[in-house]
């Protein structure tokens, strides 16, 4: 075998765990009618906040709540802007962005290179090694675990819940939601600052667990792969997660294929994502009728009371 | 980060301008452009060390100021323009792919002197260009990595296929196959200078195929910290000395040292005295150093692997002496001759024995 399938399957998993976060709180916020550019910015402020707090208190569980507080403090300001401010969505977004990569850098500042202590596993090294099961079942970090379930807890909330249903009608015609009654601006702020702790925990797992380490940057473009991965899963949680493994098994693939000295072209193996992308794009788009009632209606519109 | 970088350095670019008006003797400004943030603790971090090195050899003399995180390409000639306009009487850029917007820039201000790190082009009289023989270094890492691996798998993190990595890649295979002729090198090319997250996947791509030795020409520390983990893995530090992940993986590493340099040309430029050149240091000039080699390492091979290192700095002993064939087999280098330095300013080749294909 050229390329070992159970260190990919484990290493597909591991990579893809921070987006999967994200693009899952992305995912929430989006069905609310939100439309929040933001996630970079919001993974960052998680992953500085996570790595200075792991540093401080050598508490892997204090980090991981530190940074999805610091990023939901970071999305109440978009919450704030465009729920009571009514400023516009996108630019609001991009802003966000802008400034968590910038205060994350200025609250990094020492932190860089400093030790962080090491997460355990949640099973034992026993387990661990059975083979072929143990790898990739049970040789993960605790958040990756959460990340799983959290997909299938967010389709069963969506899909079979009244809360679910709430705001799927939040999303769909703020209006109609209002006149029913729904506090339409408390459900998408308190939808914000899930996509907030969601993209602040994504963060928080690299710096903390993947990474080890708080170095500037690090999200490098991770969460507008998470917002692309809303879109391409048409917002249906099953299909963040097979995207979001996707994404990351061409990534690990295309590595374990050079180091094991396959030629194949490099340059194809990276831009393959991005192919996957535009050709699901076009696929979904060709079908207007069922493009249309994948996304929330009112996403991205500015709600008023008035109106 | 990259676009609010640059506003940041934009309005104190605006302030510096303004000031500079009402000040007629104002101090000397410098100005850095990196490709990567200054916490990378790695490239970037080396040349900002440079620039601080500037700041205390001519103290209120000069004023320095940076811009992070510039992508290469046309960003690099907006910022670089800014600089300019700003104020700036001397830059500095420290990437290859700055060159172009080096020049470009260059040539609408003769009268700004140009730095362009590890470059070619110059085009206009007031373009220099420096770089450091890092493949010196790599020598040195590569006879450490050829005694210790016992996979005989030596996992190599790759930026982008250009001279100065290939350089790196052959100078460190020849020295660890000279020492043990089974070795195979596995090079995972990633595209980037900067992203800790695809770094690190590398690292545990290359430990997965087998790999117990880690080397990258890549900047974060990410790969340290995957093969920390793994245990069992040696890595080197990159650049900067990378010494928090010592005694071990970290066994010994790659520094950078731009200082001296740095602040020779900032002075022969206050002086009057600059001239464009194309400067190449390395371990005998001071700008490349090993960084402390551990316990880690069996003593013995210390004691080999710093005879190599003092035979560089003395300048007896040349990491490319011959004879060396090329991958295809075809001879390069006769016995006892040593590399000129124009093949290795454009090495686009594998010396025999590694077994990859360099990407095109």
């Amino acid at each position: 075998m050229i390329v070992d399938p159970v260190t990919l399957i484990v290493a597909l998993i591991t990579i893809s765990t921070p987006v999967l976060l994200a693009a899952l709180g992305e995912l929430v916020v989006e069905k609310s009618g939100v439309l929040n550019l933001g996630v970079e910015g919001m993974m960052i402020m998680g992953a500085v906040c996570g790595s200075i707090v792991a540093h401080q208190t050598q508490s892997p569980t204090l980090a991981f709540l530190a940074g999805m507080a610091g990023a939901a403090a970071l999305s109440f300001i978009f919450a704030i802007l465009t729920q009571f401010l009514m400023s516009n969505q996108v630019a609001s977004g991009l802003a966000l962005t802008l400034f968590g990569l910038g205060l994350a850098a200025l609250l990094g500042v020492g932190y860089e290179g400093q030790p962080i202590p090491e997460v355990s596993k949640p099973f034992p090294e026993a387990l661990r090694e059975i083979d072929t099961v143990g790898p990739i079942l049970l040789s993960h970090d605790f958040v990756t675990y959460l990340a799983v379930f959290a997909v299938f807890a967010i389709w069963y909330v969506l899909r079979h819940t009244r809360v679910g249903l709430i705001l799927r009608a939040v999303g769909e015609s703020h209006d109609a939601a209002h006149a029913l009654g729904y506090k339409v601006v408390r459900i998408r702020i308190l939808a914000i600052l899930f996509g907030g702790a969601m993209a602040g925990l994504g963060g928080a797992f690299l710096s903390v667990v993947y990474v080890e380490n708080w170095v500037q940057g690090m999200t490098a473009g991770a969460g507008w792969i998470a917002l692309a991965l809303v879109v391409f899963a048409a917002w249906k949680p099953g299909r963040v997660l097979f995207g979001a493994w996707l994404f990351g098994g061409i990534a690990a693939l295309q590595l374990r294929l050079q180091a094991a000295e396959v030629g194949v072209p490099v340059a194809l193996l990276d831009a393959s994502p991005y192919l996957v992308t535009i050709i699901v794009l076009v696929v979904m788009s060709s079908d207007r009728a069922r493009a249309a009632l994948n996304a929330p209606a009112a996403l991205g519109k500015t709600f008023h009371a008035s109106g | 980060m990259k676009t609010l970088t640059k506003l940041l350095a934009s309005a104190a670019l605006a302030t510096g301008l303004a000031g500079g008006a009402i000040a007629q003797d104002d101090p000397f400004q410098v100005g850095f452009v990196y490709v990567g943030p200054i916490g990378d603790y790695g490239w970037t971090w080396t040349h900002d060390q440079g620039r601080l090195a500037v700041e205390e050899a001519f103290g209120d003399d000069v004023e320095t100021i940076f811009a992070e995180s510039v992508p290469e390409g046309p960003d690099a000639e907006r910022v670089i323009q800014q600089m300019v306009l700003g104020g700036a009487d001397m830059i500095f850029t420290t990437s290859f792919g700055y060159g172009e917007a080096t020049n470009a820039v260059a040539g609408q201000f003769p009268d700004v002197q140009f730095e362009h790190a590890t470059g070619y082009l110059r085009e206009h009289d007031n373009v220099s260009t420096y770089s450091a023989r890092f493949y010196e270094g790599r020598a040195v890492i590569g006879h450490i990595a050829g005694h210790m691996t016992e996979s005989n798998i030596v996992g190599y993190i790759a930026s982008y296929p250009i001279p100065e990595v290939i350089r790196g890649i052959n100078a460190a295979y020849l020295h660890a196959a000279e020492v043990n002729p089974d070795v195979e090198f596995r090079v995972v090319w990633v595209y980037t200078w900067f992203d800790p997250a695809q770094e690190a996947e590398a690292a545990q791509a290359l430990i997965d195929a087998g790999a117990d030795v880690i080397m990258q020409h890549t900047d974060s520390t990410a790969p340290q910290a995957t093969a920390q983990e793994a245990g069992n893995v040696i890595t080197f530090g990159q650049a900067s000395d990378m010494i928090q992940f010592a005694p071990a993986p970290r066994v010994s590493s790659i520094i950078d040292n731009w200082g001296p340099y740095y602040v020779r040309r900032v002075g022969e430029a206050m002086e009057g005295t600059w001239a464009q050149s194309d400067t190449w240091e390395g371990m005998p000039e001071g700008m490349v150093v090993i960084g402390e080699m551990t316990e880690a390492i069996p003593e013995e091979v210390r004691a080999s692997a710093t005879a190599i290192m003092e035979g560089i700095q003395a300048g007896e002993y040349h990491p490319f002496t011959g004879p060396i064939n090329r991958q295809d087999g075809t001879a390069w280098l006769a016995d006892g001759e040593v590399a000129d330095d124009g093949t290795l300013a454009g090495m686009d080749f594998y010396v025999e024995g590694i077994t990859g294909e360099i990407p095109n």
